[in-house]
């Protein structure tokens, strides 16, 4: 079957540092696929070489059926990129930065509407309004439509939800989900572990390499050891305390409990429990859980 | 051609929607003809100077008043020791000493030739050059005068007599000859600052990355960001043009539309300089030290202010490759001289053959870096 993105062994470094180190991936027609990773950890470099403003140092990419070097012009009529940054003229308004994407593209607003429309109405009654005044969540709207005006087959959002609040957030999530209905090819980096959810499959990215690549309840169905949340009311203490001991393999904290591994496997809960309690962790609480993604990345991260 | 247009159109949007940019185009020209034209002058006038007139006969008191009645010097004061009349010099009430030794009437009845002494106060070089020039044609006209008046007549009468005329601009006036050169600095201003801000802000804002996606051209992009530029500048010169043959009464004896044809080339190379300056930085505060580092220093020897004739050989072959240079020469011709096609054809030539240079430059440097 062909896809909609193949990456074969793409590395581009800047200076010494290898920004994205040989990756290959690919991305089924219709999905939405999700690169999931901290800061730095390349996936705008790789966006950038995927939508052609960057040439790979080496290795090849396909995007909806043109090569990425050779055929990078074919590639800029058939996708739509929205950068992490915000990328539209401020001093234009709504409706005419719309409008100019559009021409450029050689289209006209009303010829996709019925794509943007559900993002559109909620834009229009700031029709007149300049760019530069929207709000972060309205920005993001516009950014997307911009990016959809041409009717894009495969379509790159370079960290859409970053700085957006979680309601716009989820807004944002559910637009996506009727774009993949409409049969457009989503790419999405985040760099929050809880969007990745909303991925048909998803990569884990750190340091240019992508550490696993999949659905998301393989990816985690493979974390195999024996996780417990651990609460105190002293936690940073109980962190060092756990650290120092002899048996302990991985501490994290994760919000409001340690998620905690350790080298035997199965612990004695209450033998732990007493241990913690002399150490002065009176209300010391620890139960077995089941791995969620963040654990399945700080495993992998950690090579283990 | 319509991709062109967008860009073009979405440039003008952004253009007059900057709410600098209106005032700047219609009131950067009127100020600066007005307050450049006026203030900065050539012309020293009211140039106050002290007399040591040791002679006191009539031959002397008439020269001090060749002096006192000419437009230009206004007598200080009248001592008859000369560490006095100098003492002025160090509190500028003075800046020119005329000094009339004893005998001077005499000497020249009996010798006909006599000496009179001119001590100019030089911290100022330009200045003191002009007085020196007033004070020396004066002395010529009164030499001239008691020579034909006295009834000394010696038989060597001066066989040459220079006289002056000046042309192109016969009362010297300033503004006459000022205009043309602002409205050079004017459009170089568009056409270099401008332009090359407004490339860099695209790079500045990211807004490039989201161009750089859609299916424009490079060219495209490049000639929607500076033609506008292009006619902004053209428009300038052209309301400039109006102001100084209406408001300043400048003449202007060439054909206009040989000015046009220059300013349009003239354009095709200061926006291929702002072009340049736009690829090798990435903010506007970048480009706009670096166009101004170079504009400086091409304003300054383009001869607006200063006659290129009067720097020294190597700047004057710089200045044959500075077109600020070649334009304001090329303009003054035009206007002052009504200098025809054939007069400004090297300034053409020129013009075309850097134009060209710089410009595949500046899309070469432009393409490279991206």
């Amino acid at each position: 079957m062909e896809y909609a993105v193949e990456v074969k062994s793409v590395t581009k470094s800047f200076g010494e540092t290898k920004a994205v180190d040989d990756v290959s991936f690919s991305v089924e027609k219709g999905e939405l696929f999700g690169f999931i990773g901290p800061d730095g950890a390349g996936k705008t470099t790789l966006f950038r070489m995927l939508t052609t403003l960057l040439l790979p140092d080496s290795g090849s990419a396909v995007v909806d059926g043109f090569d990425i070097v050779k055929d990078y012009k074919k590639i800029r009529g058939a996708v739509g990129y929205m950068p992490g940054r915000f990328s539209l003229y401020q001093d234009l308004s709504v409706e005419e930065n719309l409008k100019f994407f559009a021409r450029v593209f050689g289209t006209t607003i009303e010829e996709n509407y019925d794509l943007i429309k559900d993002i559109y109405v909620m834009l229009e009654p700031f029709n007149k309004r300049r760019a530069g005044q929207l709000s972060g969540g309205m920005k993001q709207k516009l950014a997307l439509s911009c990016a959809l005006i041409h009717r894009p087959d495969v379509l790159f959002l370079d960290e859409p939800t970053t700085g957006v609040d979680p309601v716009s957030r989820n807004e944002f999530w559910d637009m996506l989900g009727k774009l993949k209905s409409e049969g457009i090819t989503i790419v999405v980096s985040t760099p929050y572990m809880d969007e990745a959810s909303k991925c048909d499959r998803i990569a884990l990215m750190q340091k240019g390499k992508i550490l696993d690549i999949g659905f998301l309840r393989d990816i985690v169905g493979k974390y195999d050891r024996e996780l417990y949340a651990m609460k105190s009311s002293n936690m940073h203490r109980l962190i060092l305390d756990l650290r120092a001991e002899e048996n302990t393999d991985t501490v994290f904290s994760f919000g409001d409990f340690l998620h905690y591994t350790d080298k035997r496997g199965v612990i004695d809960k209450v033998q732990m429990k007493n241990e913690m309690v002399l150490k002065g962790h009176a209300d010391f609480s620890v139960n077995e859980i089941s791995p969620g993604i963040e654990d399945s990345f700080m495993s992998l991260m950690n090579g283990k | 051609m319509s991709t062109i247009f967008v860009l073009l159109k979405k440039e003008f949007l952004q253009i007059f929607r900057n709410r600098a940019m209106i005032p700047l185009i219609f009131f950067m020209p009127l100020f600066q003809l007005l307050i450049l034209s006026n203030a900065a002058t050539y012309e020293i006038k009211n140039i106050k100077f002290n007399v040591v007139d040791l002679d006191q006969s009539y031959f002397s008191r008439e020269l001090v008043s060749k002096f006192t009645s000419s437009n230009y010097f206004i007598l200080n004061k009248v001592s008859f020791n000369i560490e006095e009349a100098e003492e002025s010099f160090k509190t500028l009430d003075a800046r020119l000493v005329v000094y009339i030794p004893k005998d001077f009437e005499k000497d020249f009845r009996t010798n006909g030739k006599s000496e009179v002494q001119f001590i100019i106060n030089a911290e100022d070089a330009s200045a003191a050059g002009i007085i020196n020039n007033y004070a020396n044609s004066i002395t010529r006209q009164y030499n001239a005068d008691i020579v034909t008046k006295s009834s000394v007549m010696p038989d060597k009468t001066p066989l040459l007599n220079i006289t002056y005329s000046n042309w192109y601009n016969p009362e010297l006036d300033y503004r006459t000859y000022m205009v043309p050169g602002i409205l050079v600095a004017l459009v170089t201003l568009i056409g270099t600052f401008l332009s090359g801000m407004n490339v860099v802000k695209e790079k500045e804002i990211g807004t490039i990355e989201q161009l750089n996606v859609t299916p424009i051209k490079k060219y495209q992009f490049i000639i929607g960001k500076l033609l506008p530029f292009w006619i902004i500048g053209i428009f300038e010169l052209i309301f400039g043009l109006n102001l100084g043959l209406f408001l300043f009464d400048v003449p202007l004896l060439g054909s206009p539309l040989l000015i046009l044809l220059l300013a349009s080339v003239y354009m095709f190379v200061v926006l291929a300089i702002g072009l340049l300056v736009s690829t090798v930085t990435n903010t506007q505060q970048q480009a706009m030290f670096i166009a101004w580092f170079f504009m400086v220093l091409f304003m300054l020897m383009g001869g607006i202010f200063t006659p290129v004739e009067s720097m020294p050989d190597w700047a004057q072959t710089i200045a044959y490759f500075n077109p600020i240079a070649q334009f304001n020469k090329a303009m003054r011709m035009i206007m002052l001289k009504g200098s025809q096609f054939k007069d400004v054809l090297p300034a053409l030539n020129f013009f075309i053959v850097s134009g060209i240079v710089l410009m595949t430059l500046a899309v070469w440097r432009y393409r490279k870096s991206e």
